[in-house]
């Protein structure tokens, strides 16, 4: 219980923290920065459900990322439609096409769904690239409105569309919380751990990973669709690979599998990504050495070495509990740092 | 007619690079099952190597691919050790993560150390000739030969030498492979060096109809892997075949559907197979 404490503290604090912010630090810069990886972080974590918690690692992420990006800004600029209502249609796109493409990938496995994934990240590219007149092609899509107001509030500051986002984010990281820590989020588990021994306990694999596909994809479209409201000009490149391996260093780095690890990873890449500016196109000669020596190393990235030394410290003060900690313990702090990981 | 067979002469072009590419992916795959994405790295490590000597030390177009051949392989054997050896016994998620950030960090070396600017390869064989009423380049022609000799040649090398029947137990059965003696550390890092060595083959030979630049790999390194699955995963006959007919499908769909979209072919090919079969095509059989 006394970690229970603790961890909403530090929750709180960081709440508190990430809306103090803009008046503690006034510099614009920084606050755009913060924001994007706000973004970032709500597509990382629609990842991190899907490869972290059931398992299966799709490469068509960012593809998503790009359907909620597009069709945010296809519906305002080409249609017209009101934001808030093209907000909402654009992660009902995603999610569609994704519940349409989860049916049949989800019907391959391991690395089959990666290169399945892999291939239809593909496509979903090269199609917004070729196809000029609905897309514009290599030139992209320029003028998306900022979100519109809604009574008194307005968005077009940069300060309202960082707690804008910051709302969202919040948002999403609640709605995970409660499906990490429900029997669903349980369910998605078990199927990383054993696909096979969850179906003969009489989990519905099929039905349970289509929902966290179209979970996953959910979520990438709304960052996809904030993205392009916040950024104001997308082109085909957000739906290119590297961003998946962008997204997928974030996750490492941070934790797969955990509920911190989107966020950290992704603030500490970002911001050392900001300061290593002059590397640019070389960053990768860091980030993807990274990603090996981690997945070698920590298979949990940060949070879950960090996670490992809590448990170690705290199995050192109270030796007893080691008896009762097997391995599928369902107290609630420990499921995530005990269990297999996929 | 005529732009028929040229077409069809072509996809037998472009079908030998990508069965020589897909051979290495599936060699490796049978033995260790890694779906080794930093394969297409190599690919076009491969062809800069070939590229640098040819231009740095005035080396004879063989010499280059000769060269090329040795520190591509060696790279292939380091990758080996370095990092797929430590994850034996991880999960399969674990091995795909590791292959992507090998990639990452080539094509960011690759872009240090030559540029991202698209190079072309000189090539001592630029001279056109007519054979049976086509015009082809005698660039085309050994890319041609070359795969069918270097195919020829791993037929031979894993059919009737002890080192190769190694191999091919080992991808029958690792446990099984173990106990009758085979080291299979060394047959795993054999695997790799000829992985590696196949990937800078096909890159040298294509190298000069194609463009050399950083990001050459990607789109070979996907289709080699939708080849790999159209034949089964770790079947040689299957990689071989599936690439001669992703070559002439991409040839003849370039020219009678839309050379724009040429390039999804591969991809809907293998959408369709999956999501018809989605143990691919053919399941594996050994070699």
């Amino acid at each position: 219980m006394i970690r229970l404490h603790r961890k909403h503290y530090i929750i709180f604090g960081l709440v508190i923290a990430a809306g103090i912010f803009p008046f503690l630090n006034q510099n614009e810069y920084w606050l755009h920065i913060l924001t994007l990886s706000f973004i970032w972080i709500i597509a990382v974590y629609g990842l991190n459900l899907l490869a972290g918690y059931t398992g299966y690692l799709s490469l068509a992420h960012a593809g998503f990322f790009a359907i909620g990006a597009y069709s945010l800004g296809l519906l305002t600029v080409k249609t017209g439609v009101n934001y808030w209502a093209a907000l909402a249609l654009s992660c009902l796109i995603t999610s569609v096409i994704g519940f349409l493409i989860g049916l049949i990938a989800l019907r391959t496995k391991e690395h089959f769904f990666a290169i399945y994934t892999l291939c239809v990240g593909y496509v979903i590219y090269l199609v917004i690239d070729k196809w000029d007149s609905l897309t514009g092609g290599v030139r992209g899509l320029i003028g998306i409105p900022a979100p519109s107001n809604i009574g008194p509030l307005s968005f077009q500051s940069s300060l309202s569309q960082y707690y804008l986002v910051l709302f969202f984010l919040l948002a999403t990281i609640f709605i995970m919380y409660r499906i990490v820590h429900s029997l669903t989020g349980r369910t998605f588990i078990a199927i990383r751990n054993s696909e096979e021994l969850a179906k003969t306990i009489g989990i519905s694999t099929m039905k349970n990973k289509l929902v966290v596909f179209v979970l996953s994809t959910f979520f990438a479209g709304l960052a996809g669709a904030l993205y392009a409201s916040f950024i104001r000009f997308i082109g085909p490149d957000i739906g290119y690979t590297t961003v998946i391996f962008d997204l997928l260093t974030y996750l490492l780095v941070g934790g797969i599998g955990t509920m911190a690890g989107p966020i950290v990873g992704t603030i500490l890449i970002v911001s050392v990504s900001q300061s290593l500016q002059f590397l640019q196109d070389y960053r990768m000669l860091i980030f993807g050495p990274l990603l090996t020596l981690i997945i070698i190393f920590y298979p949990r990235g940060i949070v879950g070495l960090f996670n490992e030394m809590y448990m170690k410290r705290r199995s050192r003060k109270k030796p007893r509990l080691k008896k009762t900690q097997t391995p599928y313990t369902d107290s609630e702090g420990l499921q995530e740092d005990r269990v297999k990981e996929g | 007619m005529d732009i028929l067979t040229q077409q069809l002469f072509n996809g037998l072009t472009i079908g030998s690079v990508y069965s020589l590419v897909a051979l290495g992916l599936t060699l490796v795959y049978g033995i260790l099952h890694i779906p080794n994405f930093a394969h297409g790295a190599l690919y076009m490590l491969g062809a800069y190597v070939t590229l640098t000597s040819m231009l740095l030390w005035n080396m004879n177009y063989w010499l280059a691919i000769a060269l090329s051949v040795i520190v591509v392989g060696l790279l292939g054997v380091l990758m080996e050790r370095l990092v797929f050896n430590p994850l034996k016994n991880a999960p399969p998620i674990h091995d795909k993560i590791a292959a992507i950030g090998i990639l990452l960090f080539l094509e960011a070396l690759a872009q240090l150390m030559w540029g991202a600017d698209y190079r072309s390869m000189s090539t001592p064989y630029g001279e056109v000739v007519n054979i049976f009423g086509m015009t082809v380049t005698m660039q085309r022609m050994l890319i041609n030969i070359g795969a069918i000799v270097v195919m020829v040649l791993l037929y031979l090398f894993l059919k009737k030498t002890f080192v190769g029947s190694t191999i091919i137990a080992m991808a029958q059965n690792r446990k099984g492979a173990h106990l009758v003696g085979i080291n299979t550390n060394k047959v795993a890092m054999l695997t790799f060096l000829i992985s590696g060595a196949l990937a800078a083959i096909a890159a040298s030979l294509s190298s000069p109809i194609n463009l050399v630049f950083p990001g050459m790999g990607h789109l070979v390194i996907l289709k080699a892997f939708v080849i790999i699955i159209l034949g089964g995963m770790g079947s040689i006959p299957g990689a071989i075949v599936g690439g001669y007919i992703l070559g002439f499908s991409e040839s003849l769909g370039a020219t009678y559907i839309s050379n724009d979209y040429k390039d999804i072919i591969a991809f809907v090919l293998l959408i369709v197979i999956l999501s018809i079969k989605p143990q691919g095509l053919f399941s594996r059989e050994g070699f």
